[in-house]
């Protein structure tokens, strides 16, 4: 880290010159992100099937609520909306996370098997232990995404280090045999089947706050992980070889990089059911803003992934009134033309 | 007058056939592997010949497949269950010769024909057909291949801006090929659950009711889809190098990318009309078929042969581990994933 530091201090001063209109104008990008996000949890309080000026918003806040839309805010605006917030923090920053980890600007959070632990054991659950309750299926969800994410580290892992190829492909074969014996027993069991397809959706509605702050402390220790892994994964982006001679320890990072992500993107998945895309789509067009620097992708990757999530909840809540359509199925049509236009526009991003 | 030809050490031993001005250059493992995978696969062939709810002798099937045994015998294996042994080789190396196009293509382990949308295409379109208009099996098809064509065609002209290239069309893939993946969870929620669960055993491809009609014609055309691709191997080597290496070689890179795409997408669209998408063979078929065969890059023939027998071997599992047949996809994504795995940690070991 100290040898991070020194390189970084003795860059050229004649490079220092043109950096700075840059720096800053990533960091008003950056207060721009921010001022999006606060202005679409306004939003989200406010629109839903029955829409709710601010001054009934506020005074919700502030007093004890006495009025149904009062109660309505309370109950379940404000827990959706800071879902929302918790559950796109998580994966935008765990598809930062994996796509610095594999060196592959297309790699999406679930690659290491994550969602395919937690939909294996949410199944069992489901299937074997008649567990029928969202709030059941949360740590059946959070534990098999952490279980099998660590498998797979195991997995990819050799004495001499991991290399990202073989930790991807590994991810892929667990997933593959977990999403197999996983439809086989869904496939036999209609009941299993049936409630499989809901949670399959992923949805931020109806998960009461209690039932979710026992998840956040993980996420805290997650983000504090990934912030102290950020800069030498910037050193690992050059290669494992270039990495070691600058100082980085290769194996550890990786490692405290994975276990980041599988509490992240485990807990997101436990929350809110896989919810796809936004993990592979954020944290790719962060890159695009603001170039190869981890920390500022991953600060970018923070506030954009909750937006497009909380853009997509209330698309979702809008466009079929009074119905909802759930909230990972909305994030791909909000994401994916973004995704289109942009690559159609801009030159090829590599890592 | 024949001057001597100077020998070339490749590295690895080569087995040269020559006839008169051609010549063909195998690799000796190559060579070895596949005729292991041809036992391993004529043995697993008599197998599921052999086993069902009336079972037979190895003898038994042998005689019938040579014209020895005549009447119920017969009936049984040249009727019943040759077609679906037949279809499992065929479609099974279809895919697998499919998925290496794509990998070698992309440059992309994790390259499929999925990847240009065709597979959620096709599921949107089946889904479709099943759910909201309510058709029969032909319409079925039908919706299918439209709906795969229609995103493959869809994602490529996206990708199209002074010609295709790799990353870009896999961007353009994946964003399509999640929107379709999202409407099909969605049309699957608003499903009534039997009708959903029949689209997703479609979904999960199978082989039952698989007859002579669908074989025949399948078979005819993957033997020609399979033809063109043995043809348009040779620059797939180069392109392995990279888009300006092969442009160098003197590869015209854009048509044999297209024309490539075009085969790799019709030998899965043929696949796919007959059973059903099978899930993850084209993925895993060539990486293992690579890592046997110990090839430089991905190659087609080991890929194919992978294929059918993976295809093969998954076939017969889903018929005869679970109480009621399961559909066989379910046993590819198990099987070919669980043996790409031990390939993985064993290679791994190897390397320590």
């Amino acid at each position: 880290m100290k040898l991070m530091d020194a390189t970084e201090a003795a860059a050229p001063t004649a490079e220092r010159q043109p950096p700075v209109p840059r720096r800053r104008r990533r960091a008003i990008g950056l207060v721009g992100a921010l001022a999006t996000l606060i202005v679409l949890m306004v939003l989200s309080v406010m629109i839903g099937s029955k829409a709710i000026p601010v001054p009934v918003i506020w005074d919700a806040l502030l007093n004890p609520p006495s009025s149904p839309d009062q109660f309505a805010i309370r109950d379940f605006r404000l827990p959706r909306t800071i879902v929302g917030l918790a559950v796109g923090v998580a994966l935008g920053l765990s598809g930062a996370l994996i796509q610095a980890l594999t060196r592959n600007p297309l790699a999406d959070p679930g690659i290491l098997g994550v969602h395919a632990g937690a939909s294996f054991a949410v199944t069992v659950a489901v299937g074997l232990l008649g567990v029928r309750s969202a709030q059941g299926y949360m740590w059946f969800a959070f534990a098999g995404a952490l279980i099998v994410t660590l498998l797979v580290l195991a997995l990819g892992t050799t004495r001499k280090g991991s290399s990202p190829v073989v930790l991807v492909l590994a991810g892929v074969c667990v997933g593959a045999v977990l999403g197999g014996a996983r439809e086989a027993l869904q496939l036999a069991d209609p009941d299993a089947f049936d409630a499989m397809r809901y949670w399959n959706a992923g949805t931020i509605a109806g998960r009461p706050l209690d039932v979710v702050w026992p998840i956040l402390p993980f996420f805290a220790v997650a983000l504090v992980l990934a912030f102290a892994v950020s800069g030498p994964l910037n050193a690992l982006a050059l290669g494992d070889e270039l990495a070691v001679a600058q100082g980085v320890r290769v194996a550890r990072t990786r490692v405290l990089a994975v276990i980041a992500l599988a509490l992240l993107a485990g807990g997101a998945t436990a929350i809110a059911g896989p919810i796809a895309f936004v993990g592979l789509m954020v944290p790719h067009v962060a890159r695009w803003i603001v170039g190869p620097d981890q920390r500022w992708i991953f600060g970018y990757s923070i506030l954009l992934a909750p937006s497009l999530l909380l853009v997509s909840d209330i698309l979702g809540r809008v466009v079929l009134r009074p119905g909802e359509i759930p909230v990972g199925i909305v994030t791909a049509f909000v994401g994916a033309p973004v995704l289109v236009a942009l690559v159609r526009r801009k030159k090829a991003s590599g890592l | 007058m024949n001057t001597p030809q100077p020998r070339v050490d490749f590295g690895r031993r080569a087995l040269v056939l020559r006839r008169g001005r051609i010549a063909v250059r195998l690799q000796w493992r190559t060579v070895v592997v596949c005729t292991a995978l041809t036992v391993a696969l004529a043995g697993t062939a008599v197998l599921a010949l052999m086993t069902g709810s009336y079972a037979l002798s190895p003898e038994q099937v042998l005689s019938a497949l040579t014209g020895g045994e005549t009447g119920f015998v017969r009936e049984i294996v040249v009727e019943w269950r040759l077609p679906r042994v037949t279809a499992a080789l065929v479609f099974g190396a279809a895919l697998g010769v499919s998925g290496a196009i794509f990998q070698s293509l992309l440059r992309n382990p994790l390259a499929d024909p999925g990847i240009i949308g065709f597979s959620q295409g096709s599921y949107t379109g089946a889904l479709v057909v099943i759910l909201v208009v309510d058709g029969g099996y032909a319409l079925l098809v039908g919706g299918a291949l439209l709906g795969g064509t229609a995103t493959a065609v869809g994602v490529y002209v996206l990708a199209h801006r002074r010609g295709v290239q790799g990353f870009r069309l896999i961007v353009v893939g994946i964003g399509v090929s999640a929107m379709l993946g999202s409407l099909n969870t969605w049309l699957i929620l608003k499903a009534d659950l039997d009708q959903a669960m029949s689209a997703a055993a479609w979904g999960a491809g199978s082989l039952n009711g698989v007859s002579w009609n669908q074989v025949v014609f399948g078979g005819a055309c993957i033997a020609a889809l399979l033809l063109l691709a043995g043809t348009l191997s040779r620059p797939l080597r180069q392109l392995q190098l990279g888009d300006d290496a092969a442009a160098a070689h003197g590869v015209r890179v854009s048509p044999t990318r297209l024309g490539l795409i075009l085969v790799g997408v019709a030998l899965t669209a043929t696949v796919t009309a007959a059973s059903g998408p099978i899930a993850f063979i084209s993925l895993v078929a060539p990486q293992i078929g690579h890592r046997l065969a110990r090839t430089a890059g991905i190659t087609l023939v080991p890929a194919a042969f992978v294929g059918a027998l993976l295809c093969l071997a998954s076939d017969y599992l889903a018929q005869h581990i679970a109480p009621n047949p399961l559909p066989v996809g379910v046993i590819t994504v198990v099987l070919g994933g669980g043996y790409l795995g031990y390939l993985l940690f064993t290679e791994a070991r190897r390397r320590l």
